[in-house]
Parts: structure tokens; C-alpha cells; sequence
């Protein structure tokens, strides 16, 4: 018998005499938030776990993105294709904005000072970003391997309340990466340290109206 | 890594050991409090939680009661997303495929991400055996592995080890296994987690091969979730070409929709945190993003077995968050290794057993490592009743007669022929009192049970004498007879602290 045989057959029979074990009952809530509080929420859990929160509407992003850039000294900006060129329309002479090339090595990313994206949705009760690797927000090793990233999220219809009201809008079917505040570790003494392997520095960008 | 739970001592040897290490106290007392806290506090802003607690359970029994079909139809939708998926029986089968698996690929070095599953089998050492280096990439296994050392925590593996040791272990380790920590490293945490991720980095961006577990895999889509917070996850599971994850067949949820549930409670469990800072959630392959060959290892390795005891089954719930060692008083104070076992704690002390049988003598204490306060059951958001399953397993552990508990029988048995006998018992208390300067702390030559329990100090007299001269005048002669007692008891009820 294969180990695959073998194991079914073992589960049927240690499960044969077992009482009956319906799906859940689902009353938990959907959401914990008031529709009203839930932008100020998520500014207030992302900046709790030290993300770095701006709010600007769609006529000052370029600026605030050419800004923090400026602000961090960076030299080189990756975007995916998929991001509005609008976005990074303000930069200064001494920023490059790069492609992402799918062939590009982790290396070379390794290189890249700074990359903006877009997301998929960002949940205020947890104070999580969930990027589904749609154009604007390109391949997960492009938010991963450089050290800062700004995400922007339009408020108007990117921001749910609640982890329930996240799911039925994500497509599993696409690989998907929840982010809630920078890289970070408590494994020395339980003290949490920001940064160790993705970037140290996350900005969230807000965009109204 | 040389260490391995292979011959450790029984749990009360090993914990009493541990219980002599000042600095392990140290470092475990602040920790497991600092946590507590914290998760309390994380817990409270959900109003619902007992509801996702149950439903959590639910999830979890439904899926056991049926988890050959779920397993089917996991393998299908992996399958269907581009995955390849194979079953291992136990620990030597789930570590042959996996050494097949890489050396296919021609690697002989790949990187890891923290996994228990992988820890329970053994992974790397059999990995080693064939020639291939496996770099954990978790800053506390970094930090374990490095040390030649054992984790002794599920979800904070060095929790036994403070800034200054984990510096000195970076300093002088570091450089044997790729680029060296500074000359100057110091204890500040985030200069330690800048070496840990200027060495690491090296070995993410060649890695061509990447091992991982899983938190959870669901069944009706294939997607496989891995929780966690520094990002070497990310890196383990996108940046290398073949991602292979070594999953235990319970970690199943049936449908999309249950992970709302885990991800609400794992997180605020484990790290306290309202979300951990990365989740990464794939299915099967993605054309120009990740990996472009997947396998999925399914590992039983005594989960069946688990799962035929009615009572010890719903331990197979336990979804890895590791609030009940924080919580539990003789974690705190033994430490993780003295369950000689992957899984430490109350979770480990009715996990391992199972899954290993409790054939061994470290097997066999571990029911016994618990005080039954019940604090585990309470903070499971899964709702293991973990007290229930440590009962029953001695229980079992007693059927067989197993040596610890034939000596606790036979000292029950003749306390109990002294209790049946008055003036024996009588003499036998003025014989202890007069000799108490002489007595040992502990119970002589005893069991497991008695090894690890200080015997109570014994009075100057005995109550029965101190009773007769200062309140049994009416009843002298008749102390043997307690019914007779029963006015003298009432009327100097409230006064009772003679002893």
C-alpha cells in the first residue's frame, strides 16, 4: 500500500467511531469598527505598529511622493508597471525610476533604494496592507528585498474594517502578502526591533477623494 | 547541529536541572510575563472573542472528523494550481522524499523557514547526512542553530537566551557559517537583528532551494498559509526556484472563509499582535512570481494515532500559537527543554506523547509535567482542554503499569493502611515530629512524583498531642474516635491554627 493509501485508511478508521462534527457556526462578528471610524483606524493601528502614515488626496501624491524619496535620499525608485505614471510625475533629477524586469536577479533588486506600489486592500482593525501581485503592485520579491517601500492605498474603495470583510475580496488564486507595519522581530527578550529582512521602512501613503 | 532530544532525561531530572539556572529563570520570567500581558491586552479588543473561539474549535473538529476528504481535496486543488504533492508516514519517509527532492534540483544548500513540523522529524540533521547544509533563517533558530543549542519555546525558539549571550554567540559563530558578525557587535538588540540580517541576506539572494511548513492549508482552494514577522519567510518561500513545505495533515482548514477566524486569533495568541507583520498566502505556482516548481510533503508521523484516541485528539487542533506556555507555571520555571521534546509546554506535555507513543521515559512523564491549573485551557483559542488530555493520558500511562506509577500506587497503598489504623498512625506522627531535624526535603529513592516535590516541614508536635493538652481535656482516651469529637470540634470552630 502507498504511504497515500495507507494514511486515508488509517484516518477512516481512527475516525470511524468519532461523533458527528457539523461545519462551524459562524456568529462571530463581522466587524468590530463603525463604518465612520474605520479610515482613522487603520491610520492609527498602522502608525502603532511604525509604519509611517501621510494622507494626501490625488492632486498632492506626486509631490508627497517625490518628497519622502527626496526625504530618504534615494537614488533609484522601483515602481511595476502597473503604477499610474502620475504618481511619478514630481520626481527630482536625481531619482531613477526602474523597471521591474522579470528577469532581474534578487541581487540586483537588492540595489534598488526605494519602491512604490499600490494594494489590493488594506484592513483597519488589524492595521494590514494585502498587496495580490496585481500590475501596480508587481511580483512579491519587488516589496520584499528593497528597504523601503511607500504603499499607497485609495481610501474611497481600498479600505475594509474587518479580517471577514477582507476575505471574500482576495482571490486565492493569486499569491497574496499581508503587511501590518514593517519587518520585525521579538525574538531577543521579546524587545521588538524593527527590520530584520523585509523593509525597515514602510510608508502609507492615504489618498482621499 | 549536534543537540538533539535523543536521551534526555525524563521531564522531572530535566527540570530540575533547569530550576538551578538562575539566568534561565531570568530570561524565561520576563519573557513569558512581558507576553501574557501583552496578548491579555490584544485579546480584550475583540468583544466576540469567546464566538471565534468556538469557532475555531469547530472548524478544527469538523475538519478532523472528515480529514481524509479534505485531504483529498487538497491534493486535487494543489495538484489543479501546479503544485506536486506527496505523503510521508513517518519521519524517515517525510525526510527521504524531501533529501530526494533537493538533490534533484542539484543543490546542496537551501534555507528554511522556521518550521515545527521539519524540527519534529529531524529535517536537518537528515539533510546533513546527505550532504546538504539547511541555514535556518528565523533570527531565534539563527540564534539556536548557531549556539549548537535546542529551542526551547514554539514561537520564540531562544527565549532561554538574553542579549548578551545571543552577542556572544553571534561573535564567535557567525563567521564559521558565512559572513561574520562585527568585531564590535554589542548587546543592543537592533545591532544584533543588522548582523543577523547582513548574514543572512548572502544566503537568501543565492538560495535556489527554499524549505517551509505551514500555518494552515485549505483544502477547497490550495492555498498554503505561512504567519510571521521578519520577512525570512517571504524571502524563503518567493526569491529560491523549488519551494518544498513540510505540513502535518491536521494543519487543514476547509474553505477560504475559516482562515478569518485563525488569522483574528493566532496572531493576538501568539505575538500578541493585532496581525503579525507579514502573511504570505500562495497556491500551487504562479507564472513570473515565486517558485516555479512546488511540493507539498504531507507528514502523519503519529498524527493518526492521535487522532484514534477519542479524548487526545482535539489536540491535533492546536494551531501552533503557543499561548499556553506562556501562561503555564511550570514552563516559567523549567524551561522548554526539559520536555525533551519539540513541542514544549502544556501543549507538549499531550502533543508529544501522542505523536511518539509513550513508550520512553520522557514520554511517559510528560502528562506528568503539569500542575492541572488549568491557565492552558483558558488562553487556547482553540479550546484544547488540555487538563482533560493530561488526565487521561496518565491514565493510560498508569494501564501500563509503567514504573513511576506502580511506586505512587504502592505508596498510596500503605498510607492507606496507616490511615485504617489509628495508633499507628498516632505513633508513627510523635515518632516523626521528635525526628524532624533529621528528615530529608524530599521523599527518598522515590518515583518521578516525589523527585519533584519538597515534602512539607514537619510540626514540633503532633496535632493529635497538641490537641489533647490544650483543648481535649472532656475527650482524653477517646481521640481515636471522631464522633465523639464532634462538640469539642464546634465549639472551638474559628480557632484552628494550631498546627
Amino acid at each position: 500500500m502507498s504511504a497515500r493509501e495507507e494514511i486515508l485508511a488509517r484516518v477512516r478508521a481512527a475516525v470511524a467511531d468519532a461523533p458527528d462534527a457539523p461545519p462551524a457556526t459562524r456568529d462571530y462578528r463581522t466587524t468590530h469598527t463603525a463604518p465612520e471610524r474605520i479610515v482613522e483606524l487603520l491610520a492609527e493601528n498602522l502608525a502603532d505598529y511604525r509604519a509611517l502614515v501621510h494622507r494626501t488626496d490625488e492632486k498632492g501624491l506626486p509631490g508627497l511622493i517625490a518628497s519622502l524619496l527626496a526625504d530618504r535620499g534615494s537614488a533609484t525608485v522601483l515602481a511595476p508597471p502597473g503604477v499610474p505614471p502620475a504618481w511619478l510625475a514630481a520626481l527630482g533629477p536625481g531619482i531613477t525610476r526602474i523597471e521591474d524586469n522579470p528577469d532581474s536577479t534578487a541581487r540586483e533588486l537588492d540595489l534598488v533604494d526605494s519602491v512604490v506600489t499600490g494594494c489590493a486592500l488594506a484592513v483597519a482593525e488589524t492595521g494590514t496592507l494585502v498587496l495580490d501581485g496585481s500590475p501596480d503592485q508587481g511580483r512579491r520579491r519587488v516589496t520584499l528585498v528593497p528597504d523601503h517601500h511607500i504603499c499607497v492605498v485609495r481610501v474611497a474603495d481600498q479600505v475594509v474594517g474587518s479580517v471577514p470583510q477582507a476575505m471574500p475580496r482576495l482571490d486565492p488564486t493569486r499569491p497574496l502578502t499581508w503587511i501590518s507595519g514593517p519587518s520585525a522581530t521579538s525574538d531577543i527578550e521579546l524587545d521588538r526591533v524593527e527590520g530584520v529582512h523585509g523593509p525597515r521602512t514602510l510608508e502609507v501613503v492615504l489618498v482621499e477623494g | 547541529m549536534s543537540g538533539t532530544y535523543l536521551g534526555m532525561p525524563a521531564f522531572p531530572v530535566a527540570a530540575k536541572a533547569a530550576l538551578g539556572n538562575e539566568t534561565l529563570r531570568g530570561n524565561l520570567r520576563h519573557a513569558t510575563h512581558t507576553i501574557r500581558d501583552k496578548r491579555a491586552k490584544a485579546v480584550a479588543e475583540l468583544d466576540d472573542w469567546a464566538l471565534l473561539r468556538e469557532a475555531g474549535k469547530q472548524i478544527k473538529d469538523h475538519t478532523l472528523r472528515h480529514l481524509d476528504r479534505y485531504l483529498v481535496q487538497l491534493e486535487e486543488s494543489v495538484t489543479a494550481a501546479g503544485g506536486v504533492v506527496h505523503w510521508a508516514g513517518d519521519a524517515a519517509e517525510a525526510n527521504r522524499i524531501v533529501a530526494e527532492l533537493v538533490k534533484a534540483t542539484g543543490e546542496t544548500e537551501v534555507v528554511k523557514v522556521k518550521s515545527m513540523a521539519t524540527q519534529e522529524i529531524g529535517l536537518n540533521e537528515a539533510l546533513e547526512a546527505e550532504g546538504i547544509s539547511a541555514y535556518e533563517t528565523d533570527l531565534a533558530e539563527l540564534i539556536v542553530q548557531l549556539g549548537d543549542d535546542l529551542p526551547s519555546h514554539i514561537l520564540v525558539p531562544a527565549i532561554h537566551r538574553n542579549r548578551g549571550e545571543i552577542r556572544d554567540i553571534f561573535r564567535d559563530r557567525m563567521g564559521a557559517w558565512g559572513r561574520a558578525a562585527p568585531e564590535d557587535l554589542s548587546d543592543v538588540p537592533a545591532d544584533l537583528a543588522e548582523a543577523a540580517r547582513l548574514h543572512l541576506r548572502e544566503k537568501f539572494l543565492r538560495a535556489k532551494v527554499g524549505i517551509s511548513g505551514a500555518n494552515f492549508m485549505v483544502a477547497e482552494t490550495g492555498t498554503l498559509v505561512v504567519v510571521e514577522s521578519e520577512g525570512n519567510g517571504r524571502m524563503c518561500l518567493t526569491l529560491p526556484e523549488t519551494l518544498i513545505s513540510v505540513v502535518g495533515i491536521e494543519k487543514i482548514v476547509p474553505s477560504w472563509q475559516d482562515l478569518e477566524v485563525f488569522l483574528q486569533t493566532l496572531p493576538r495568541s501568539s505575538t500578541a499582535e493585532r496581525m503579525n507583520p507579514y502573511t504570505s498566502m500562495w497556491t500551487g505556482t504562479t507564472d513570473g512570481d515565486g517558485p516555479s516548481a512546488f511540493h507539498l510533503v504531507l507528514v502523519d508521523n503519529g498524527r493518526t494515532d492521535t487522532l484514534a484516541d477519542e479524548v487526545g485528539r482535539q489536540a491535533l487542533r492546536c494551531i501552533r500559537c503557543s499561548a499556553c506556555l506562556n501562561v503555564c507555571p511550570v514552563y516559567e520555571r523549567a524551561g522548554g527543554h526539559a520536555y525533551g521534546s519539540v513541542y514544549p509546554g502544556p501543549i507538549g506535555a499531550i502533543l508529544s506523547p501522542q505523536l511518539r507513543g509513550i513508550g520512553s521515559e520522557v514520554d511517559a512523564s510528560l502528562p506528568y509535567a503539569s500542575s492541572l491549573c488549568g491557565a492552558c485551557y483558558e488562553v487556547c483559542p482553540v479550546a484544547i482542554d488540555i487538563p482533560e488530555v493530561l488526565v487521561h493520558l496518565r491514565e493510560r500511562i498508569a494501564d501500563r503499569g509503567g514504573k513511576g506509577h506502580r511506586l505512587e500506587k504502592a505508596a498510596i497503598k500503605a498510607s492507606g493502611w496507616v490511615f485504617d489504623h489509628p495508633k499507628v498512625l498516632a505513633a508513627g506522627e510523635r515518632a516523626a515530629s521528635l525526628t524532624r531535624k533529621l528528615h530529608p526535603s524530599r521523599v527518598p529513592g522515590g518515583a518521578a512524583w516525589t523527585d519533584s516535590r519538597d515534602l512539607p516541614e514537619l510540626p514540633a508536635a503532633p496535632f493529635r498531642d497538641w490537641w489533647k493538652k490544650n483543648r481535649g481535656e472532656k475527650n482524653r482516651g477517646e481521640e481515636n474516635r471522631g464522633e465523639k469529637n464532634d462538640q469539642g470540634g464546634k465549639n472551638n470552630r474559628g480557632e484552628g491554627t494550631a498546627t
